[in-house]
Parts: C-alpha cells; structure tokens; sequence
C-alpha cells in the first residue's frame, strides 16, 4: 500500500463534510432539550424565591402567628395550614398504606397469573383518574355516607372526606410501588424459606417483605409527597376556600398548603387582597416545594438502595 | 415462583406436608390481603357507578346539547363546549412542546451521553421535576409565563396555560422515553455502526422504530396526566366564573391569547354549586373527561403490555 492511498482511504472513512455537520447539529439540538430541565428547575426555584423573600421581609412576624390562615386580611397563621396538611396525609396514609400494601402482597404472592394479568393494568388506568374527580366524590359520596355517618352534625365539606379522597388517590401508587418492589425479590430467596419448610405466610411475612422493605419504604415516602402535594381533592371536598381558623379537628370545614394556594387563585381575575396576599402564594408554594423536594430526595435513595441489592 | 410448586404438590400431597395442620394464620392472611385488593378496586368502581349514576339524566337526554352547549347560570341549558377547546388546545401543547422536546432530552441522555456527569445530574433533576406537586408548576406558569412574559402570552390565557402544563408533563415523557430506548438490545446499534451508519442514523433508522411503542405509551400517559389536571390551571388563571363568548369555532389560533377554561376547571367550579342541577351537570362533565383520560390510559398500557410479551 502506497501513503497515497492511505490518505485516499482515510478521506474516505471521514465521510462528506455534510454528514458530519448534520450530526453535529443534531447533538447540540438534544443536548438543548436535555438541559431544558435544569432551567426549568432553576425557574420553578426562582419564582418561587422571588416573591417568598418578599413576603419574608416585609411581612410582620405577628401575622404569622395569629389565629388562623386569612390571606385577604392579612393574616397569615402558617400553623393552620401545615397542621391541615399534615392531618389530611395522616389520614390519607391510614387509609392508602394498608389497602395498598395487601393489594400489593396479594398481586405480587398469592394471585394467580391470570388474575395478576387483569388487576395490575386495571390499577394501572384506575391510577389516572383526575384528582378533580376524587374530590367531587369525596364531597357527594364520601361525605355524607361515611363520614356524616361516622359523626352527626358534621358539615358536608370536612377534612375527613377529603383526607379520605386523597387516601384512594393514593392507592394505585403505593400498591404499584409495592408490587414491584416485591416482585424484585429472586424467586431463590423464597425457594430458599420453602424449602426449609416454611408456609407460605411466614415466606411473605418474613422473607419476602424484609427482602423488599427499601422498595416498600420509597413508595411510602412517594405516597405521602403525592398526599402532601394534592390539591383538588381538599380544594373542593375541604370546605374553607376563603381561609380557615386553626383547627386539628378533621371533622371540621380545613385547609392545607395546596388548596389555601389554589383557593387564593381562584374566583378573581387575579390574586389580591391585602398588600402581601400574592406573595404569601409563593410563601406557601416555596415550603410546599422544600417539603416534597426532601422526600423525594429520600424516595430515590431507597429506590437506588433496591437496585444495588438485586 | 409459588406457582410451579404448588402445581407441583398434589392436593394430597400437599396435605401431608403440612402435617395434617389446618393453617389458620395463613387463611386468614390470604382473606385480609384479598379484602384488601378487594377494598381497593371496590371504592373505585363505587366511584365510578355514582358518577355514571349522577350524571346519567344528563347524558341521557340531552348529550348533543351538553357537548356544544356553553357555559351559563341554568343549569338545564349549560354545556361543556367551552371546556372541550380549552382542553384541546392543552393537548395540543402537549403534543407540540412536551413529546418532541421529551423525547429528544431522553435521546440525548440514553444515546449520547449514557453514565456522564452530565447525564447524571440530568437524571435526578428529572426525577425530582416528577414529583413536585403541581400547583408549583402552577406557580411557575404564574410567575414565568403569566407575569413576566405577559407580552408574548397575553396573561392568563390559555398559551400560557398549554405551555405550564406541557412542562409538567415534559419529565414523564423523558422517565418512560428514557426507559423505552435503554430497552433497545446494543446489538441492533452495532449492526448499525457496523455497517457505517452514523449516530443520528442508527437512532433515526434502528433505535427510534424500536422503542416507538415504549415511547407512545410514555406520552399518551403525559397526555392524560395533562387533559386531568386542574391545580396549576386554576393558579395560571383559568375562567372559574362565566366565559364570555359564543360558541365560535373548535380550534382557531385567534384563541391562543384569550381567557379560556377547561374541562377538569368547569368540574371544579359547578362541584362548588349547591343547587341540585348543577350536581348533575358535574357528573356528566367528570363522565365526559373520564371517557377520554381512561381511554387514553388504557390503550397506552394495553400497548405496552402487548408490546413487552412480543419482545420476551
């Protein structure tokens, strides 16, 4: 081979200007819509900064502990509305977590395949049901004929309806998680308890669920962010649009951080009232988005945790 | 695997193992996890006969009218057209923001930069995008697209309502995209190489085609997530009250910067009504948007389950 014919054939291996031009154009076009995401969590964070830092240094501390969360006269009781929210997750996971798990444990271990092949879709597309649908639910079925029932005088809209709406929200998520968390365990572990004679309860109980409680503990963490952050079940079913009195009774008209948010976007053309009422939006938006922003965190590790093991 | 071996143990034999004990706890056990799955699908069928239920005088009669009708006062005479536009041209931003600018991030991740830093970083900011709520998102689109770029969307219109809710589908999108194209065999790429194809080739040619199906559930997924929210419309600025307006035409691009509703937004604010009438009309509005998200979300997963029994 002559050094000519080298270079002929390395200029051919190249390939035409062109083709390498289009390539490169195409790299930096995908690469754009990659970081596209970065910006937007660097616009979610500084909006949400931008006017919380407003309301913080302008706002007179005193409104922060006042009775009650009434944004529209300046009263801004930050108590009332984590309390609310803590108190409709609470309630959603006693309603979420059991129902879910078992459904989980069942699908998982003791369904036959052709059931398995039916419910886990059928959870899968019952998981899309709107939240606006669970909330109207919630105000005309769950209200008067569970929870009306359960305590007499209890006005329609109430927290306990709502809390219960966002619980059956919840259910297709942790039971999804759940599920496949515990199919990720090798079949050998529970070959392995079988064949030391154990029964099928003490195999699930005591091999299984140990085997998978990262797994299960992340789609915990996740139901609880996704309770947290839920806002049309309690913006509709909870009552209290205009600003609620401090309350931990879940039988009472509530609020919680999302629908105090949307309650005050609603019904005006646009966000107002006293001086600081648009800013205290972003106040509350800024510790709603911490809040989920630290379990999520959490989530992913566990979920990285079931992933290292198997 | 519990399967093959209790098919494996006959009835009988099956007995004898268990040494002639009854297996109390374990019955009972089985009982509680399928009241449970019971309990679960249960509630949701409930919820679903008494919207059908409630909404059925409506649809019943007068469903042509209930469709094109626009929103009033009387309940008898109030329609959800207006609803179905606004809905519509969120899908449409959906489908012209999210699905290219998704699948085109999720390429870059899987095929360009796999196990980069960059990558990396990409990736956890993608999965906490996922699950921030989304009234934040709201937010953003208050603050970003309502505020400060008031020039080019118009405000609370329904641009800046399409492109907030085509961000908050954009991580799904790029999470199901992602996992649809890592699923594609490396052999099908190294053929691909192997026979000269440059990158962008082998992805158009070989990797695209075969994660198509993946990648379709994905973003009709994102597309039923979109048309069901209602949170980060309301804080965007939908029309809760009366839309002003005739009927006009279904889609027209002069709408893109006026005030506008939308199906999930009319459900929320006829469910606040008290008046007996409007009950019925929410029903009917949840069936309408129901028939679509459910429809959408079970061809998606009948499609991926089909698609991943082919390929095993």
């Amino acid at each position: 081979m002559t050094p000519l014919d080298v270079t002929t054939l390395h200029a051919d291996l190249c390939g035409r200007t062109a083709r390498q031009q289009r390539e490169a154009v195409i790299r930096i076009a995908l690469r754009a819509c990659a970081s596209l995401s970065i910006l937007v969590s660097a616009l979610i964070v500084l909006s949400l900064v931008r006017e919380a830092w407003t309301f913080v240094s302008q706002v007179e501390w005193s409104a922060l502990v006042e009775d009650g969360w009434f944004p529209r006269r300046g009263i801004y009781d930050i108590r009332t509305l984590l309390v609310g929210s803590l108190l409709v997750t609470a309630i959603a996971m006693v309603v979420a977590i059991p129902l879910g798990l078992g459904t989980a444990v069942f699908l998982a271990e003791y369904a036959p395949p052709l059931a398995r092949r039916i419910l886990k879709p059928a959870l899968e597309v019952l998981a899309g049901i709107p939240s606006v649908v669970v909330g109207f639910f919630a105000l005309t079925w769950i209200s008067p004929e569970v929870v009306q029932r359960l305590r007499d005088g209890t006005p329609q809209s109430n927290v306990m309806a709502a809390a219960i709406g966002v619980g059956i929200l919840t259910i297709p998520l942790v039971a999804s998680i759940s599920e496949d968390a515990m199919r990720a365990v090798p079949p050998s572990l529970r070959e392995a308890s079988y064949g030391m004679g154990a029964r099928k309860l003490t195999t699930t109980v005591r091999v299984v669920i140990p085997a998978a409680v990262s797994g299960l503990v992340a789609a915990f963490i996740v139901a609880v962010s996704r309770a947290i952050g839920e806002t049309m079940v309690v913006f509709i079913a909870a009552g209290a649009t205009g600003g609620s009195l401090f309350t931990m009774d879940p039988f009472e008209p509530g609020q919680t951080m999302t629908a105090a948010m949307a309650a005050q976007a609603a019904g005006t053309d646009a966000v107002r009232g006293a001086a600081l009422t648009f800013q205290s939006l972003f106040f509350v938006g800024l510790l709603l988005f911490l809040i989920t922003l630290a379990l999520n965190l959490m989530a992913n590790r566990f979920v990285r945790r079931v992933r290292q093991q198997y | 695997m519990a399967a093959p071996m209790s098919r494996f143990a006959g009835c009988a034999r099956q007995r004898d193992l268990r040494g002639r004990r009854i297996d109390l706890g374990g019955g009972l056990f089985r009982v509680v996890l399928l009241a449970s799955l019971v309990a679960s699908v249960g509630i949701l069928a409930v919820l679903l006969v008494d919207v059908v239920n409630g909404g059925w005088s409506v649809l019943s009669t007068r469903l042509g009218d209930f469709l094109t009708g626009v929103l009033g006062s009387r309940p008898e005479r109030s329609g959800v057209f207006q609803g179905i536009r606004g809905s519509l041209w969120i899908a449409i931003f959906t489908i012209v923001l999210a699905f290219p600018l998704g699948i085109g991030a999720a390429l870059y991740l899987e095929e360009y930069a796999p196990r980069s830093r960059f990558a990396r970083i990409v990736d956890v900011n993608i999965r906490n995008l996922a699950g921030v709520p989304s009234v934040v998102y709201g937010i953003l689109g208050l603050a970003i697209f309502v505020k400060s770029l008031r020039g080019f969307t118009g405000g609370n219109t329904v641009m800046a309502a399409g492109i907030t809710l085509a961000i908050l589908v954009l991580p799904i999108v790029i999470i199901t995209s992602a996992e649809a194209i890592r699923a594609v065999p490396a052999s099908l790429r190294e053929a691909g190489f192997g026979v000269g194809a440059t990158r962008w080739e082998v992805i158009r040619h070989h990797v695209l085609p075969y994660a198509a199906p993946g990648i379709l559930t994905g973003t009709v997924l994102a597309l039923a997530r979109a048309l069901g929210e209602a949170a980060p419309l309301i804080l965007v600025g939908a029309t809760t009250g009366f839309l002003g307006g005739g009927p006009g035409s279904l889609v027209d691009l002069g709408q893109l910067t006026e005030r506008f509703t939308a199906l999930p937004i009319i459900i929320t604010t006829w469910a606040g009504r008290p008046q007996e009438g409007f009950r019925a009309l929410t029903a009917a509005a949840i069936v309408v948007l129901l028939v679509v998200v459910l429809v959408f979300n079970a061809a998606a997963i009948l499609l991926r389950n089909r698609y991943e029994k082919k390929r095993r």
